[in-house]
């Protein structure tokens, strides 16, 4: 069969922030770029970002650097991050912030016009750049004006279904569909940028969006990269819990950087008593020396609310469960008493929007009731960390998609600004490695006709599953099983029901035609579900420890031999249902004047 | 549970009819929830476009009981009693169900000429909070294109969409325009090629923006203005014809490289 078939120097799959600032290397250098989105550009994810993006800029706190954000970001890490990216987004997301204001960005201002930093939970100093609580939108918009100021091609609305090698094995571009009108759609291009974002529609509360199904995960797997710290999930501690429709949404952190705290039912700061031995020395012990940190750093230490998001996320949940609960089964988020309606307003318009209309809710004289949601995949495709390269030849990774730059827990604000970095620098690798010139040959015919097969195959089936049954049960179940306490019996049967969820995603009945048909784009959604189900369970079951954002009820403690490899899977088959094989991969040896820095610190 | 009873409209380009579904209805549900609730039962391939269910991304506008809102921001207890009708934006032609083609939009974007401010200092640019706050106003646009729906230039005149931006993008130039650091001047092309004068003010557009942009006052009614007085300012048009100052195109200011 042929297909409407475009070829490109380089093919971007997603247009988050990532796939955007990757598009914009790439164009620079002189390349021809297709960018291809699920979505409308300027959907993705990356618009419900709120707080701001880390950059060790030092415009309000001039003893800010990159040596304390690189810091700060392997602590928060829990040291499992790859500390060259750890390095090199803390050296340079300053140069990438301000080159925004290039293509018209417009952040929010210190007195003497500089951009201002607010502060965030886990950075030492105000480090995040941003806009009111809508910096996501932001950077999403200026990237977009950018890349259509260029010139770029973006096919808008298309599920890329698999990557397809050519007879060497080197990736060579992919098989997707026009989901307006259900028509294949192929790309040949000498270099691949995954850029799909996350992975959190697996879990039942979760504050992402449909398109959070990990297909670039899924994807970079089947076609020979390795995926690491897979089990690694941010459950972000703030997430609407009422009314049920809205659970999960996300209640941006900037709302504790600027003063909001935690209460629970008896109206007790709580998070004073879980405050961990390697945070003590830097966090306030009483409500006194806590307020007066907001003002002056240097006057106190800082509120155990802004303690790294796994911190809070445990504390919260512990509190939950001594019964010490609000009525619809979280806690409370105070800002009202404690700031002025005006300053509220100003700082968190679309906080308080989002609670008016969607709760009823005026944060400006009511608590907001709020508990943790599945925000977030630290885990990801292992790459290169200055080129962006995975294992695959020919595909780079960018973004939430990759893993490694956050080790097991990321720190609030350091997801655009890894965006930017790294996306800059996967355009730039995927540049160089077209400069080498040896390059994929074209496409395997067979592989592609059988992509398409598999995606029509539940159209022809005579009965079969409804594919919104299956995706309800697989949330269910994860949010269940491998949600943000994790105990073996309850992995082992998670991958025991994984199982018996492959046979049932195989036996998926489509009704409809294949125009604009969402039934049968989640039964193609799935399959990529599964898989990072599946390496997600397996990472869990094997780190019998906790760290970060993996806790295990049986296995509380941190442990260092844990500390020193990333659990690594690589697909044996490369198809959706091959079998996951599971290796140690060890950490990259940190060089001495990196661990001087973390030495310093302690 | 409560439930309810929904007329949408299903269909494609070639035409179509409303359907009724009537399913539950929990306590705090928004328009978007029902639909989602639909898909899941009654008819999976009832198509609509969403993204972040938080009001964020602008994805998922219709006309929910004839008015253009987004489907996820949309309370059902806000609504009157009885049957929610559910039809998609009217200005954008129809793909399928509540799904239409927005490129319309999109093809606008690509008329822009983009920002083009001096070289950057190596510690950045300096702006001021009340510089940067008009601009920021715009910028809040999530790109719903609800105002474009509700603006009866095209709404009610197919052949304008050939000359005629519309509200959203009318905002986009007013925040060029009022950027502190932009060099380029647009005043001409808003007035000749992007229809400004098409705009009689009637403020449908600033009722139907869900982030409660001042559209009317704060962006068209400020463009108007500088684009009257550019083009009617003998001293202005000396000023012009003197510099010669040309008007750069949006790809000239792409390819100026990154200091």
């Amino acid at each position: 069969m042929t297909y409407e078939h475009h070829d490109y120097d380089v093919l971007i799959i997603g247009a988050g922030g990532a796939g955007l600032r990757a598009a914009i290397e790439a164009k620079q250098r002189g390349l021809s770029v297709g960018i291809v989105t699920k979505s409308l550009l300027g959907k993705a994810h990356t618009v419900m970002a709120e707080g701001g993006m880390a950059a060790a800029m030092g415009n309000v706190y001039p003893e800010d650097n990159w040596m304390v954000h690189f810091r700060d970001t392997m602590r928060g890490g829990k040291y499992l991050n790859n500390n060259r990216m750890a390095e090199l987004h803390a050296k340079e997301a300053p140069a990438r912030v301000l080159e925004l204001e290039q293509w018209g960005a417009l952040f929010d201002r210190t007195k003497d016009g500089k951009i201002l930093q607010r502060d965030f939970g886990g950075h030492r100093y105000a480090r995040l750049a941003h806009v009111g609580d809508r910096t996501g939108l932001e950077l999403i918009r200026t990237l977009q004006q950018k890349v259509v100021s260029m010139g770029t091609d973006v096919f808008m609305e298309v599920k890329v279904l698999k990557l397809v090698h050519d007879a060497n094995g080197k990736v060579a571009g992919c098989v997707g569909y026009r989901r307006q009108n259900g028509e294949f759609i192929t790309f040949g291009a000498k270099a691949v940028i995954l850029a799909t974002g996350g992975a959190g529609k697996s879990w039942k509360f979760t504050s992402n969006s449909w398109e959070g199904t990990g297909d670039g995960h899924a994807m970079g797997l089947w076609a020979g990269a390795k995926l690491i710290d897979m089990e690694c999930i941010q459950f972000h501690p703030t997430g609407m819990v009422w009314p049920l429709s809205v659970r999960g949404l996300l209640v941006t952190e900037g709302v504790r950087g600027d003063g909001g705290v935690l209460r629970n039912s008896e109206g007790k700061r709580f998070m004073f008593d879980y405050v961990a031995p390697m945070f003590r020395a830097e966090t306030a012990e009483t409500e006194e020396e806590a307020d007066k940190w907001y003002d002056d750093h240097t006057a106190g230490r800082r509120p155990p609310e802004l303690l790294p998001r796994d911190e809070v996320a445990r504390a919260i949940n512990a509190e939950v469960k001594a019964g010490r609960g609000t009525p619809h089964g979280g806690v409370y988020l105070d800002i009202a008493t404690r700031r002025p309606a005006e300053f509220i307003r100003r700082r968190l318009p679309s906080m308080y929007h989002q609670f008016m209309e969607l709760a009823g809710v005026d944060i400006t004289t009511e608590a907001m009731e709020i508990g943790p949601t599945c925000h977030y995949i630290m885990g990801g495709v292992q790459v290169v960390a200055d080129t962006a390269a995975t294992a695959a030849p020919g595909l780079f990774a960018a973004g939430e998609v990759a893993g490694g730059m956050h080790g097991a827990n990321r720190l609030g604000g350091n997801s655009l600004s890894d965006l930017i970095v790294f996306g800059k620098r996967a355009g730039e690798g995927a540049a160089l490695y077209i400069e080498a010139g040896d390059v994929a040959g074209p496409m395997d015919d067979a592989a592609i006709e059988a992509a398409v097969a598999e995606a029509l195959a539940p159209f022809d089936r005579e009965e079969g599953e409804n594919p919104y049954d299956i995706q309800r049960d697989l949330q269910e179940m994860m949010q269940a099983n491998v949600g943000i306490i994790r105990t073996q019996s309850e992995l082992d049967d998670a991958a025991v029901q994984l199982d018996a969820f492959t046979e049932r995603v195989k036996n998926i009945k489509v009704k409809g035609g294949r125009a604009y048909n969402p039934g049968w784009n989640l039964a193609t959604d799935l399959p990529a579900m599964i898989t990072v189900c599946k390496s997600v369970t397996i990472g869990a079951s094997l780190r019998k420890e906790s760290r970060g954002g993996h806790t295990r009820e049986d296995f509380p403690a941190t442990d260092p031999e844990f500390g020193k490899f990333n659990f690594a899977h690589s697909s044996n088959g490369g198809n959706w249902d091959s079998p996951i094989v599971t290796e140690e991969s060890p950490l990259l040896p940190m060089p001495d004047e990196l661990k001087a820095l973390l030495e310093e610190a302690k | 549970m409560a439930e309810v009873t929904m007329r949408v409209w299903r269909g494609d380009a070639n035409g179509g009819d409303f359907e009724n579904y009537t399913v539950a209805q929990n306590e705090g549900e928004v328009v978007l929830d029902i639909i989602h609730r639909i898909q899941a039962t009654d008819a999976p391939d009832l198509a609509c476009r969403w993204n972040c269910k938080a009001g964020k991304c602008g994805s998922c506008a219709a006309e929910v009981n004839g008015k253009p809102r987004l489907m996820c921001m949309t309370r059902m207890d806000t609504l009157p009693e009885g049957p929610v009708t559910v039809t998609p934006m009217k200005t954008f032609p129809i793909i399928r169900d509540l799904v239409t083609d927005v490129s319309f939009n999109y093809a606008q974007a690509e008329k822009v000429p983009a920002l083009l401010p001096p070289p950057m200092p190596a510690d950045g640019y300096r702006m001021y909070q009340e510089d940067v706050a008009r601009g920021q106003e715009f910028r809040k646009c999530i790109e719903c294109f609800m105002c474009q729906d509700v603006c009866h230039v095209i709404r009610d005149h197919e052949d304008n969409k050939q000359h005629y931006a519309g509200p959203r993008f009318f905002i986009r130039y007013a925040e060029l325009e009022m950027h502190p650091l932009d060099t380029n001047d647009r005043r001409d092309l808003v007035r000749e090629d992007m229809g400004l004068g098409y705009c009689n003010i009637t403020k449908c557009c600033t009722e139907v923006c869900p982030e409660h942009i001042k559209i009317t006052d704060n962006a068209i009614i400020p463009l108007k203005e500088r684009v009257v007085d550019a083009h009617y300012d003998p001293v202005a048009w000396l000023g012009r014809k003197i510099r010669r100052r040309t008007k750069r195109s949006a790809s000239d200011a792409a390819i100026q490289p990154a200091p």
